[in-house]
């Protein structure tokens, strides 16, 4: 038997080695599917919380065009939620366990989202770095093994870069207003900046799972290596804003043509994804009070669905 | 349903969509919806937010009979060796010759 099971697992190294895909009803190792469900999960748990700092503002953005185009985005956040929960689906766990895991807290998200948002600059902000990092973080990870992942990061990433581009355009709007504006993206750059570098996760040296995950392609680039990535395409785009990194230790390196930082504030990170950032509390009482509210929905679609099933049966 | 929170996610349908004149329905994901006419609203805002759209299907995930890796060997296999029903088979230099006579 366990003979068996050493060829099987022999057998499937060899197909993810070969470039091939694999799919919900092929073989795979235990550990695989327990590693891809907690990934999925947790990325589907990110665009469901993720769409609440910016829904804070969706009342009070500036124009009605502004307006348009955050709810435009935070639907697509709930679009990329709904393709990620049925791909984890199909590794055998169930919407409803997700949904329990997360609102009963025993589920991670990133921890970008326990962060406020406490000006309009921050949906700028949001766009540019948080959506440049998930792109970063996205596009590799479309070229993943497991074939309902990558096809729903291959949709996701189709609708990121407008994210992006709207996040940019208030940035520099909002910098073109006047030295107020630029303050104000100045200010809040200076918060969102190191968290959006600790949503690459830990560093290499202490990611436990990095090496097996890798030969698995459920992980294609390092932690580093893709939040370098984001470091030296932001960091020219902020200086040709004339905004500051609030990093004193940033420079750059012409060696490598690339920008050293100093270090992430790891004491940080692990208090946030933990469950005691600044907003952890509001955001999963925010998502349980939507789920309460969305109870007499869910209802009330069982028991029409009943009905009509019930007319049709007698109809016929 | 689990714990104290209420859940009927509804039922699990596959989405096909035709995003051009003369395409074919390609499966574009799943959705939750309890009945059907609730499942093509919903994958009409899950899966076609852009236009590109032609037309939708949706089709409850369990009424779908699929082939299983088990299976797929010998089931595609008896088609492997009927080499003849591909166009690499046939050979037509004869053919041209005998046009060019005529
Ligand atoms: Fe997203
Ligand atoms: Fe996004």
């Amino acid at each position: 038997m366990s003979e068996n099971i050493a060829n099987l697992e022999e057998q499937f190294n060899r197909r993810i080695a070969n470039g091939e895909t694999i799919e919900p009803k092929d073989w795979m190792p235990e550990k695989y599917r327990k590693q891809l469900m907690r990934l999925i999960s947790q990325h589907a748990h990110s665009e469901i919380i993720g769409m609440l700092p910016e829904g804070n503002w969706i009342t009070r953005a500036p124009t009605l065009r502004r307006k348009l185009a955050l709810l435009a985005k935070v639907q697509d956040e709930a679009g990329h939620g709904h393709y990620l929960y049925s791909s984890a689906e199909t590794l055998g766990i169930s919407r409803e366990e997700m949904y329990d895991q997360l609102l009963q807290g025993k589920a991670k998200y990133s921890s970008i989202f326990n962060y406020p948002t406490l000006t309009w600059a921050d949906m700028g902000m949001i766009g540019w770095l948080v959506d440049g990092a998930a792109i970063i973080n996205q596009t590799t990870m479309a070229k993943c093994s497991y074939g309902p992942y990558s096809r729903a990061l291959l949709r996701i990433c189709k609708e990121e870069n407008f994210h992006k581009k709207q996040g940019m355009e208030i940035i520099a709007t909002l910098i073109a207003s006047g030295l107020k504006g630029k303050e104000m993206v100045q200010e809040s750059l200076n918060r969102f900046w190191w968290p959006t570098l600790m949503m690459f996760g830990p560093h290499d040296t202490n990611s436990p799972n990095s090496a097996e995950m890798m030969k698995w392609k459920i992980k294609l680039k390092s932690n580093d290596e893709l939040r370098q990535r984001f470091i030296d395409m932001t960091v020219e785009q902020a200086l040709e804003w004339g905004l500051t990194i609030p990093d004193p230790k940033l420079k750059f390196n012409g060696k490598i043509r690339s920008w050293e930082t100093g270090e992430i504030d790891w004491e940080e990170f692990n208090r946030v994804i933990n469950g005691n950032g600044p907003c952890n509390h509001e955001r999963m009482g925010a998502r349980r009070t939507a789920h309460e509210n969305g109870s007499w929905v869910r209802e009330a679609a069982r028991a029409y669905e009943e009905k009509q099933r019930l007319r049709n049966i007698s109809a016929a | 349903m689990s714990g104290e929170i209420e859940h009927d996610q509804g039922d699990l349908w596959e989405v096909f969509i035709q995003e051009d004149d003369n395409a074919p329905h390609t499966h574009a994901g799943s959705i939750r919806a309890a009945d059907p006419e609730m499942a093509i609203q919903n994958a009409r805002d899950v899966f076609a937010r852009r236009g590109k759209a032609k037309s939708m299907w949706v089709v409850k995930s369990d009424h779908i009979k699929a082939t299983t890796p088990d299976d797929v060997a010998p089931f595609f296999d008896p088609t492997a060796d009927k080499i003849y029903r591909h166009v690499q088979f046939y050979k037509h230099t004869l053919d041209d010759e005998l046009w060019k006579k005529r």
